[in-house]
């Protein structure tokens, strides 16, 4: 809390998407409000499916234009709503103002294109006064930013391997130095020694250009070593977010956030067994009226099952629960 | 609970995601009116084709009556008569049952032929594929319509020898189809499981490939009798299928051409008939396609 | 690379060696003979023999072949025709090149109208652009192009007499025919560029490129195009065997002196020195389409390119 709205580089308020077919309606993001300090990291955490990466998107105005469909909300960036934009401002928002890094940099490149091409076109693009020998030379520039030598720019993405590739689709994507990336499980497709050296390099740049960034991952590990705060999403809503203290160390806690915890191991305490949630995630298409997690939740009420429970604040803190909430019960 | 239990449990549960598959498939085939109308096109013309002879009979076809050479169409003779003053109804939808019988015939010997040299090419592998697959390069460098065309005069036109001709031309797609599912189909973890298990190599041809490579094969099939119907028209067209004075639809066209200019109604009837049957087999393809391969369409 | 190309066209040799083996086996396994074909039904035996014999026929199959061979490697001979007792080549070659003149306009025509029409309607999916040349596409593909030759000749020939109908002596001779193979083709390669560019649309490196910022224009026509276009290249080259095919039946609606037609007359009178060269010949064409497909693969995808220079370095 506290926080004035100058500090606020990104501010989601009340974002709905859903994705619709000719035969059913996902409720992809149900109503969700968050937002990101300038300068400072937000884990956006969750099972797959829980909506993390249609946010992404819909930051980007990247849904697929079929289906996807933002049926209400706000996305401010440096307080302008994306969702006013036309095609011609979004387009020269994306890739300078705000960049986005997919999950799988296998697909992400494009094969056909070399690597200098790849990079120096989105520089190109976006500074179109800079002559070829200047963009040439940012391209070296930036690849050798992520640790790749500028003497390998004219290969093919084929040439490279996975986690090198990851570093190419970073170097393009901080390439024209934006305010906001948006990482969207930049690791998760790496070997874990490669994705600790890509995580390693991300926190670097960050702190070297300055830039916010909105960390998408379900690994609570990368998220204690890059996040400021934190954002825990369930079947399209948040259901907890805050502080990275206040999730990692705070004493309350949503059901759901904590059988996070206790799914995964941890050194200190020693405990016989990892605890999983049991269940699934509800069918984004079938959502019920009360909370999304109280067919999974072991200490669900009667209440849980009827009505959603509302979102309740302890200073930045806030939980969306009918027991765990700060309303005292 | 026992094993006995989980398993007839399980036998449910794939009797019942079967079920909702075909059901599935039969819905999204449904999605495209395309599809349907194909479908009703067809079940027409073989309705028509199967119950020719209480439509119209053969001799009609054949007899020859001087009187009528290239008579216009009118209330005796709808489509008119031809230039030995034969019914043209009556050579058209008789003309069918041999066009069509050839088109699906020869589709399902090239069909089964192609098939079973992929499977066996794909599942030993090594001199066997190399033996086939090269046999079938020397094949695939020559146009079908050469061989077709040796096949038909060296042995003469019958309704045998065109069969055997157009099942030469047609096969090898699905030599190199069924292959390529094998292969692909071969490294699948589930191929392994039951290698592991102890199934032979029929039982895994048998019960994991070909099932798991018969929605492929059916789309081609449905393709491919469209293909073939107007390869035969071709040939016939030629002099190089059915003798006359057997009706068929690419011979009647060619009989027309000589008469373009006194009776062009001759080559429509025929014409429109190849080209319907093409284009209800090619919407019926198209339809399966996208029914059995979702995520070819988005 | 270049060892890959000269590989390649090493591999035409035992291509051709199976092709005239096949034709010999064909030829022997089937009833009839050059004599009988070239006397007629009342000659004697005897003579008919003696023309066999002349002729070479009555050769035992194998030693044939090998004669075949040794002839076309030492002396570049084709031999002689039985039928005309000219020589095969100063026969085919002319009606060859005729052939191919109309399959490569044929290949030209049908992917200047196939290729742009199927990107246009991938581009503007769902639109009257793409929903109504799609159908008609389709209709167009589920012609036989010698109904469609038909038809032209019909309408212009016919009715508007504004093109000749028959023979191949000037440019005008040959607009229906070209038409005719290609409008077919082109609806094929419409249908197929189509859907190779919706899938090329779907790829994650086409939501990267939206990513960075690019123009629409530029993610299409630059990053979804190039990919796509590897798949049709194919298809073009596959569709030469198609034309020819094509061309054999326009050839004869349309009374043109092509190969196609040489072939079909001469199978009747056994003349296998004709049918032979001639087939030898469009395997040969067609072999050197397939290289050059590969080679403009090669061009387009990098991955190709590594894979051919490994392959001929090891």
């Amino acid at each position: 809390m506290g926080q004035i709205a100058n500090d606020v580089i990104l501010d989601i308020k009340d974002l709905t998407v859903i994705y619709k077919t000719d035969l059913e309606t996902v409720r992809a993001v149900n109503n969700i409000s968050l937002s990101i300090g300038r300068g400072k990291t937000l884990g956006l955490v969750g099972e797959t499916g829980a909506g993390k990466t249609t946010t992404a998107l819909s930051i980007m105005r990247l849904l697929p234009t079929t289906t996807g469909r933002i049926l209400n909300g706000t996305i401010y960036f440096d307080g302008q709503n994306l969702l006013d934009f036309n095609d011609h401002s979004m387009q020269s928002t994306r890739g300078r103002l705000i960049s986005m890094v997919f999950q799988d940099p296998m697909t992400s490149l494009n094969p056909v294109y070399t690597v200098a091409d790849q990079i120096g076109e989105t520089i190109k693009h976006h500074n179109t006064a800079l002559s070829k020998g200047e963009v040439s030379a940012k391209v070296d520039e930036t690849l050798s930013m992520v640790g790749i030598l500028p003497s390998r720019k004219n290969e093919y993405p084929h040439q490279f391997s996975g986690g090198m590739k990851q570093r190419v689709v970073i170097a393009m994507a901080l390439c024209c130095e934006p305010a906001l990336l948006i990482a969207d499980e930049p690791t998760t497709a790496l070997d874990v020694t490669i994705q600790a050296q890509v995580l390693a390099m991300m926190r670097d740049l960050r702190n070297r250009l300055g830039t916010s960034m909105l960390m998408i991952t379900h690994d609570l590990g990368i998220v204690a070593q890059t996040c400021d705060d934190v954002a825990v999403m369930y079947a399209g809503e948040i259901i907890e977010s805050g502080s990275v203290e206040d999730i990692f160390t705070g004493e309350r806690h949503h059901p759901y956030t904590i059988g996070l915890f206790n799914s995964i191991p941890n050194l200190e305490t020693s405990v016989k067994r990892l605890k999983p949630i049991p269940g699934l995630m509800p069918d984004p298409t079938k959502l019920s009226n009360g909370c999304f997690f109280a067919p999974r939740c072991e200490s669900c009420l009667d209440i849980c099952r009827e009505s959603s429970p509302p979102v309740t604040s302890g200073g930045f803190h806030r939980i969306k629960c009918h027991l765990c909430g700060y309303d005292g019960r | 609970m026992n094993d006995q239990m989980v398993i007839a449990e399980d036998d449910a549960v794939e009797e019942f995601r079967r079920e909702n598959q075909t059901k599935e498939i039969w819905r999204r085939f449904k999605k495209s009116k395309g599809s349907l109308v194909g479908l009703f096109l067809l079940v027409i013309i073989l309705l028509l084709v199967i119950f020719a002879n209480f439509i119209t009979s053969y001799d009609l076809a054949i007899k020859q009556d001087p009187s009528k050479i290239l008579e216009a169409p009118s209330m005796e003779h709808p489509f008119g008569c031809d230039n030995y003053g034969r019914d043209v109804l009556a050579r058209t939808i008789h003309g069918g049952r041999i066009s069509l019988g050839i088109a699906v015939l020869a589709t399902l010997c090239s069909c089964v032929v192609g098939s079973l040299l992929g499977a066996v090419a794909g599942y030993f592998g090594g001199v066997i594929d190399s033996v086939i697959m090269r046999t079938l390069d020397i094949f695939m460098s020559v146009p079908d319509i050469l061989f077709t065309m040796a096949i038909v005069v060296a042995f003469g036109s019958s309704f045998t020898v065109l069969l055997l001709a157009l099942t030469v031309a047609f096969f090898t797609n699905y030599v190199r189809l069924v292959r390529s599912q094998v292969l692909n189909l071969s490294e699948q973890d589930y191929i392994e499981a039951s290698r592991a298990g102890g199934a032979g190599n029929a039982r895994i041809i048998f019960s994991h490939i070909l099932p798991n490579s018969i929605g492929v094969i059916i789309v081609n099939v449905t393709l491919n009798v469209a293909k073939i119907i107007i390869y035969e028209s071709t040939l016939s067209f030629l002099g190089l299928g059915m003798p006359p004075p057997q009706p068929d639809w690419g011979l009647m066209l060619s009989e027309a051409r000589e008469f373009m200019r006194k009776a062009p109604f001759l080559m429509f009837f025929p014409g429109t008939a190849i080209v319907l049957c093409a284009v209800a087999v090619n919407f019926i393809g198209d339809g399966l396609r996208d029914a059995l391969d979702p995520h070819l369409k988005s | 690379m270049y060892i890959y190309i000269v590989k390649r066209l090493l591999f035409l040799i035992p291509t051709i060696l199976g092709i005239i083996l096949i034709i010999f086996a064909v030829m022997n396994v089937t009833p009839g003979d050059p004599g009988r074909a070239i006397l007629g039904v009342s000659a004697r035996q005897d003579e008919v023999d003696a023309l066999n014999h002349q002729l070479g026929y009555d050769l035992p199959f194998l030693q044939k072949y090998v004669n075949y061979i040794k002839n076309i490697v030492t002396k570049g001979d084709f031999g002689i025709s039985y039928f005309t007792k000219q020589s095969v080549f100063d026969e085919i070659w002319p009606r060859f090149v005729l052939t191919i003149k109309l399959a490569l306009c044929g290949i030209l025509l049908s992917t200047l109208i196939g290729v742009p029409m199927g990107i246009y309607a991938a581009v503007k999916q769902y639109s009257l652009y793409d929903t109504i040349p799609s159908l008609i596409a389709f209709f167009i593909a589920s012609i036989p192009g010698f109904v469609l030759g038909m038809v032209l000749l019909y309408v212009f020939s016919l009715k508007l007499n504004i093109l000749p109908s028959y023979g191949a002596k000037t440019i005008r001779h040959l607009i229906m025919p070209v038409f005719a193979i290609s409008i077919s083709a082109a609806a094929q390669n419409m249908r197929f560029t189509k859907s190779s560019m919706l899938e090329s649309v779907r790829q994650d490196y086409v939501r990267t490129a939206r990513a960075k910022g690019l123009p629409e224009s530029t993610v299409i026509w630059k990053h979804a195009l190039k990919n796509a276009l590897l798949p049709v290249v194919t298809q073009i080259g596959l569709n030469l065997g198609l034309l020819i095919c094509g061309a054999v039946v326009i050839e004869k609606l349309f009374s043109l002196p092509g190969i196609g037609g040489l072939i079909v007359d001469r199978i009747s009178f056994k003349d296998e020195p004709v049918i032979i060269a001639g087939t030898i010949l469009i395997a040969v064409c067609f072999t050197i389409v397939m290289l050059i497909v590969d080679l403009v693969y090669a061009y387009i995808d990098p991955r190709i390119r590594a894979k051919y220079s490994r392959t001929s370095t090891k």
